[in-house]
């Protein structure tokens, strides 16, 4: 499978520049974290046991030989030590990520429940006003910060209607704002996708054709167009994904749970790159690979794009 | 046709409208408001928006209206810089990429790749952790992210003028390939980029704002729309106005920003 392999080896060597080039910019420069962490003259420490700090955390070689000893360790899972908790990163990512990745995928299914209903609504509903309408919100989501969301939501449900407690609300109580702030910037670019492609879908000969044959509005719609509209949505969800790291940094922040987005924050706050370093490169690496997936798995799902890739 | 252009045209008004008044507010700010960003009247603190004070007033009695009046020249100042580092650095590599072809073109677009699978904010933290916090720096770091963006579209450009027939044609009687550049693949590539460069500017006002509300940005007291809305962060329960106005006026003028740039590529 020479396509396949190809694809891999692109995928390796984007992560191999991504690793390099965020060694080169984090690591390898002087103002590093342990100079600022040790060096203030309040901690009272002599050069020497400076020295023996950053020898401790492997900071007084040649950046080459850092180099090396970093990717070898990336690559077995090891990320170094955070030079602020002093703690392995692996552990603090690994105890991060069980709250993040709660809170991403239900703000993902919670996007694509909206994509979906504001896609198919803005090409069904009723009015022509309507459908305008609903098919400018998008727009509008794209348009809203999402730290604003989520403080707006907050004041809304948890002060103005009272309905979600703000001190002392169980786990999925204090679920529900900050999924709802996370889903609905990335339900944008989808349903944006989902309409322009239902758009076209139903202009194709063969719609007309199933239409002509007597077949029901619902069974085109669900038979033909849904089928047909959803395919290309498939191509975004690297991005979405990529957004949805971003958006969990903010709305933790917004709503203090702790989780990945937190740690990022806290890494640039306390310039723990090593933290930051490995946040970016896995961001980097489930980017690729889902991207790597969507590519193998279209063909399979697009018997029209299988053919042409045997023909190529 | 004619339904388009009646549906179309009222929004595009309010769009510039939206966009001019943000701009005057940025170059003189005190036409429109004649009080003090900075400092408060301590007496007149959380009041809630009346005719003396359009917006309410914050913790310290500063006229909110004001701060977001004087606020406008970091936003708008932030996400010049943000596209022009975008579009030069990016415009460069792409025309590197689409006019070199071969090795150069590969080695470019490998890079892009990268920049495009580090998410946007992770990527403008990364920059922001090595240069330091600030207004300069957050906007830098902020055009970074969209380097990929204007690199792909200029190199698409590019690849598609040069196949042209008339590009040939120059080549043909003898011209070299910077001179072609620049009398043919530039100027014919300029519209779509300055459509993408209008729909940056609406996306990097939102990830300015979103950097100055981690405090990564101006310091305070600077009244930048995104620290305002962090500073008004404490105050929901009881004073709405804080948080809701200074982000009505940020989704405001995305949203011109976002309709201009439909605006722009749709008469390419």
């Amino acid at each position: 499978m020479p396509y396949l392999a190809r694809r891999t080896g692109q995928a390796l060597i984007v992560l191999a520049i991504a690793f390099t080039a965020t060694f080169v910019l984090l690591q390898a420069l002087p103002g590093d974290a342990i100079l600022i962490k040790f060096e203030s003259p309040e901690l009272g420490l002599s050069p020497e046991q400076i020295a023996d700090i950053r020898a401790s955390y492997g900071a007084d070689v040649p950046a080459w030989q850092q180099f090396l000893h970093t990717i070898s360790g990336f690559v077995v899972g090891d990320f170094g030590y955070s030079v602020q908790y002093g703690t392995p990163v692996h552990e603090l990512i690994g105890t991060a990520l069980p709250e993040t990745l709660v809170l991403a995928g239900l703000g993902f299914v919670v996007a694509v429940v909206l994509a979906v209903a504001l896609a198919f609504l803005s090409t069904l509903a009723p009015f022509g006003w309507l459908r305008q309408g609903l098919r400018a919100l998008p727009g509008v989501f794209v348009s809203v910060p999402v730290f604003w969301l989520g403080i707006v939501l907050i004041q809304v449900f948890s002060f103005q209607l009272r309905l979600v407690p703000v001190i002392g609300a169980d786990p999925v109580q204090g679920l529900i704002l900050p999924v709802l702030t996370l889903a609905v910037p990335i339900s944008a670019p989808l349903a944006q996708i989902l309409a322009r492609s239902i758009d076209e879908v139903q202009l194709s000969p063969f719609v007309a054709v199933v239409r002509a044959k007597g077949a029901s509005p619902a069974r085109v719609l669900w038979r033909d167009v849904a089928r047909n509209a959803t395919l290309p949505a498939i191509t975004i969800a690297g991005v979405l994904i990529g957004e949805l790291i971003g958006g969990a940094v903010v709305t933790e922040t917004v709503f203090g749970r702790a989780g990945i987005g937190r740690l990022t924050e806290q890494a640039v706050a306390n310039q723990d790159v090593a933290v930051l370093q490995a946040i970016v490169v896995l961001a980097a690496l489930v980017f690729v690979v889902v991207n790597l997936a969507v590519d193998l798995v279209y063909p399979v799902l697009d018997p029209r794009l299988k053919r042409k890739a045997v023909a190529a | 046709m004619r339904r388009r252009l009646r549906g179309i045209r009222p929004g595009l008004v309010v769009a510039w409208t939206v966009i001019a008044v943000v701009i005057a507010w940025a170059i003189v700010p005190w036409l429109f408001t004649g009080q003090d960003p900075l400092a408060g009247v301590p007496a007149e603190k959380l009041q809630a928006p009346s005719g003396a004070h359009l917006f309410g007033t914050d913790a310290i009695g500063r006229d909110l209206f004001t701060r977001v009046v004087h606020g406008a020249v970091h936003s708008l100042s932030g996400a010049f810089v943000a596209v022009t580092v975008g579009l030069v650095g990016g415009t460069l590599l792409g025309v590197l990429a689409g006019s070199l072809g071969g090795a150069v073109d590969a080695v470019v677009m490998r890079l892009v790749d990268v920049l495009l699978a580090i998410p946007g904010l992770l990527l403008a933290l990364s920059i922001i952790i090595l240069l330091g916090f600030g207004t300069v720096n957050a906007a830098i770091a902020v055009g970074v992210g969209s380097v990929a963006a204007f690199a792909r579209l200029s190199r698409s450009e590019v690849v598609r003028v040069r196949q042209a027939d008339y590009v040939e044609a120059a080549f043909g009687s003898g011209a070299r390939l910077h001179a072609v550049l620049f009398r043919h693949v530039l100027p014919n590539s300029l519209t779509a980029v300055v459509g993408l460069a209008a729909l940056q500017f609406g996306t990097a006002i939102l990830a300015i704002s979103t950097l100055g509300f981690l405090g990564y940005g101006a310091p305070p007291p600077t009244p930048e729309w995104g620290l305002l809305i962090a500073e008004g962060r404490n105050y929901v329960a009881t004073s709405w106005w804080l948080t809701v106005l200074p982000g009505l006026v940020v989704v405001a003028v995305v949203l011109s920003a976002n309709r201009i740039s439909h605006a722009l590529g749709r008469t390419r």
